[in-house]
């Protein structure tokens, strides 16, 4: 992948605390055990309380399970390679860059429901692609929430980058539309639209979403080239209905898994993976702008399970 | 909201349903299901597995009370369990316990009355805030608000606004807010300095005389040291006597620990549940005070500064449970109609005297009562009938908009309503003309009605009631001009839409 060349340490630090408590918790509880039935169960709630959910975990714990019927896994150190084989299979082979235009600005939408960390999201975002020799344009349409147009203002401030506004309360469509014409007009690379952060369950809202997209297509015909929802790591099954909701409305092709630091257990993103194809693209594991990282499931699956 | 979880204990109920007794094997099977669903709602789970194994220590061998079925039995047990689960009294008396009005927030002389707002990143606590503020102004209590978010960009802008904004709303006092915005720095570079600001804002807050004094802290993760420290240091300065924490109601398995986390250094005398009006099954409200042992005081409904509400175990349980929230209901209407105003409107409609104007007027306060959706949830049995229907409030739009061009006289007698002036009013309105006659006939069976009704009994009233409403909730609907879904043609089809039916998981 062109973009993010950096190494695999800091998802390793971001992930500590999972690493801690599901990968060590893990260990603790097979290494030197014999399977058992109740070891078995012991790794079902395991896995349930690091947020795989209740489906992902029942499924692993019937595939160990099998292999333990059929005598191929005795002792709780198979398990655990087992797992580690298991859960890296369920990533098939997947572009998890980010799609660009094949010519003209391409423009990416951000989405999300209130609090899951858009605005850092794409901080971060502007500042990989800028490091990577981007020019980047920023447009603002959360008109709703005070204060945010603001704060993507100081990032851009602290980036170097433009923001294109609206008037609060205004339409977050026409400013979209605006921020459209001045990436064109500026022959930028890329544009990063903020939108304000709805609830899945608000229709209304979420057909907002939709004329945002026309729109787009509309000035810049193909865009937006990408759709990220953002998703935060602490949050529980919701997470999937959110996805399926604003997949369905926002035509999400890739998702931002925000504040994975603040969550020990990151079985989130095994659950995101059994219940949807849309693929993680991006875990956010900090406050500054250089703590985010493309999703290696590999990585991932190692760093979870690491001693 | 909980459809999944409702859905799981019915289907309890339903099984035991048709037995003689409870026996274990009967119960544990149906368990089985509810603990799945539970751990499904996000419920943390040693929460499930307590929850489950009380139940059923309860339900297991009990003799069936005659008078009730075991269907009915199981309700009951469910239910107070319930109740305990999510911080209330099972033993409570039932009517005590659902009329009570909670602990409030503290009146300290002299003021100000501190309150410390904390939690993690992205809950809510900004807007919370301002509901709070709100919430305070209209029981005439003065508040100010404090930005002690020095790390999030534009977090000090953003309460400014809000302070502003619920200043805007009704109610017998001011709010102020105090904040500097030139202290604001980098993520983890000012940390500290937010005690210094808290301070200078008491001090602000003891001279303007303001009775509550809020704090918005940043949002930080609960292994952070350094800003748990900065936390630790406001309290211990400024000494607050209410410290309230946020948490999202999405909330997953491992956050609510996050919460005890935070509980086990500051001693949280609350948390507020945010994003409450989601389709939460509620895993973070069933588990969160089992987890930390501090009470959930308020819960967040929707983005509008006054969708707070005072939070309620056993009002919470009936919901869960689909029993519905009457209580809450009835409040809220309380806080829209005075009693006079009530009184006057029942003469009319007594007499058959309802004008077009009053019935905008009680339009208008159910809708500032809540969205439709929200408000029919609360009735008993109507919220399960709910989840796949969309209500169109653009509907209820169009009603008020066609009153809006009716002439004075119009409004008073709307017999008068007839082809010329339906025409003119729908033209008027942007609606159909045929719609106008719609809401002209539909208005004058209620007064019909309503007039017949006034000289019922209590019981009588519901069996007429039923009648007009021919039983089902689309058929209340209809007993609402304007609303109809049944015998009307263009206007109903819009009113109630029924969506695709979804699978669910």
């Amino acid at each position: 992948m062109a973009l993010f060349k950096s190494a695999l340490g800091k998802l390793k630090k971001g992930l500590a605390r999972t690493r801690e408590t599901l990968g060590g918790g893990l260990r603790s509880l097979l290494t030197g055990k014999r399977l058992d039935e109740q070891l078995l169960k012991d790794l079902e709630r395991r896995l349930i309380e690091s947020d795989v959910g209740v489906a992902g975990a029942r499924e692993l714990v019937e595939s160990v399970r099998t292999d333990y019927k059929a005598g191929n896994i005795e002792t709780g150190d198979q398990v655990l390679d087992h797992l580690k084989r298991q859960l890296k299979s369920w990533w098939p082979e997947q572009d998890r860059s980010l799609t660009f235009a094949t010519s003209g600005p391409t423009v990416i939408l951000v989405t999300g429901i209130n609090g899951v960390g858009k605005t850092t999201s794409i901080a971060k975002l502007c500042k990989a692609l800028r490091d990577e020799g981007r020019t980047v344009l920023l447009g603002a349409c959360d008109t709703f929430r005070a204060g945010a147009v603001r704060q993507l203002e100081i990032w851009g401030e602290r980036l170097g980058i433009d923001v294109v506004k609206g008037q609060q309360g205004g339409d977050p469509a026409s400013v979209a539309f605006d921020a459209c014409d001045a990436a064109v007009a500026r022959q930028v690379d890329v544009l990063i639209l903020d939108t304000a952060g709805r609830l899945h369950t608000q229709q209304g809202l979420m057909g907002q979403l939709e004329k945002i997209r026309r729109v787009i297509d509309k000035r810049i015909p193909g865009g937006p080239h990408e759709v990220l929802l953002v998703l935060d790591a602490t949050s529980g099954q919701n997470a999937l209905r959110q996805a399926e909701e604003f997949k369905a409305s926002a035509g999400v092709s890739g998702i931002v898994l925000a504040k994975l630091d603040g969550t020990a257990r990151g079985g989130i993103v095994v659950a995101i993976r059994s219940a949807t194809d849309i693929p993680v693209k991006f875990v956010g594991v900090g406050e500054t702008p250089d703590d985010l990282e493309p999703f290696d499931p590999e990585a991932f699956v190692e760093a979870m399970l690491a001693e | 909201m909980f459809d999944r979880l409702s859905d799981g204990f019915n289907g309890v109920f339903k099984k035991l349903s048709g037995q003689g007794s409870i026996s274990e094997s009967n119960v544990r099977e149906a368990m089985d299901e509810v603990r799945t669903a539970l751990l499904e709602a996000d419920v943390q789970y040693d929460v499930v597995e307590t929850f489950c194994e009380r139940v059923m220590a309860d339900a297991v061998g009990r003799e069936v009370t005659k008078s009730l079925k075991p269907g009915q039995e199981m309700i009951g047990i469910v239910n107070r369990r319930l109740v305990e689960l999510l911080g209330g009294d099972p033993d409570a008396d039932p009517q005590e316990a659902l009329t009570q009005s909670g602990p409030g927030i503290l009146k300290m002389s002299p003021g100000p009355t501190v309150v410390m707002m904390c939690g993690l990143q992205g809950s809510g606590k900004t807007t919370t805030c301002g509901k709070l503020a709100a919430m305070l102004k209209k029981q005439g209590r003065s508040v100010m608000l404090c930005a002690a978010d020095l790390q999030r960009p534009a977090a000090v802008e953003q309460l400014e606004t809000v302070a502003g904004q619920a200043d805007q709303l009704p109610g017998g006092a001011q709010v102020r807010f105090y904040g500097e915005a030139d202290q604001v720095g980098a993520y983890g570079e000012r940390v500290g300095v937010a005690v210094d600001v808290c301070k200078r804002a008491l001090k602000a807050a003891r001279e303007a005389g303001v009775d509550v004094l809020i704090l918005d802290t940043a949002g930080r993760l609960h292994v952070n040291d350094e800003l748990m420290g900065e936390l630790h240091s406001v309290h211990k300065v400024l000494n607050p006597h209410h410290i309230f924490l946020v948490v999202d109601a999405m909330t997953g398995q491992d956050a609510v620990n996050s919460a005890k986390a935070f509980h086990e250094r500051l001693e949280v005398d609350g948390v507020i549940l945010t994003k409450f009006d989601s389709d939460t099954r509620g895993g973070a409200a069933l588990s969160v005070k089992h987890v930390t042992g501090a009470p959930i005081r308020y819960i967040g409904v929707g983005e509008k500064l006054d969708a707070i509400e005072p939070f309620h175990a056993e009002r919470m349980a009936g919901r869960i449970l689909g029993m519905g929230d009457v209580v809450s209901l009835v409040e809220k209407a309380q806080q829209e109609v005075t009693e006079e105003e009530a009184e006057k409107l029942q003469a009319k409609m007594a007499k058959g005297e309802l004008t077009m104007d009053d019935f905008l007027k009680q339009m208008r306060s159910l809708r500032r009562m809540g969205p439709m959706k929200q408000l029919m949830g609360m009735l008993p049995g109507v919220g399960s009938m709910l989840k796949d229907i969309d209500i169109d409030e653009k509907q209820l739009d169009r009603t008020e908009a066609m009153v809006q061009s009716m002439t004075p006289a119009e409004r008073a007698k709307p017999d008068l309503i007839k082809g010329k002036r339906q025409k003119r009013i729908a033209q008027g309105s942007g609606n159909e003309q045929t719609q106008v006659g719609q809401l002209v006939k539909q208005f004058g069976l209620l007064n019909k009605m309503t007039k017949q009704m006034s000289g019922m009994s209590g019981s009588a009233r519901v069996a007429a009631a039923k009648q007009l409403a021919g039983g089902g909730m689309g058929g209340m609907m209809s007993g609402m001009p304007g609303l109809g879904t049944k015998g009307s043609t263009k206007s109903g089809s819009r009113g109630v839409k029924k969506r695709k039916p979804k699978k669910r998981r």
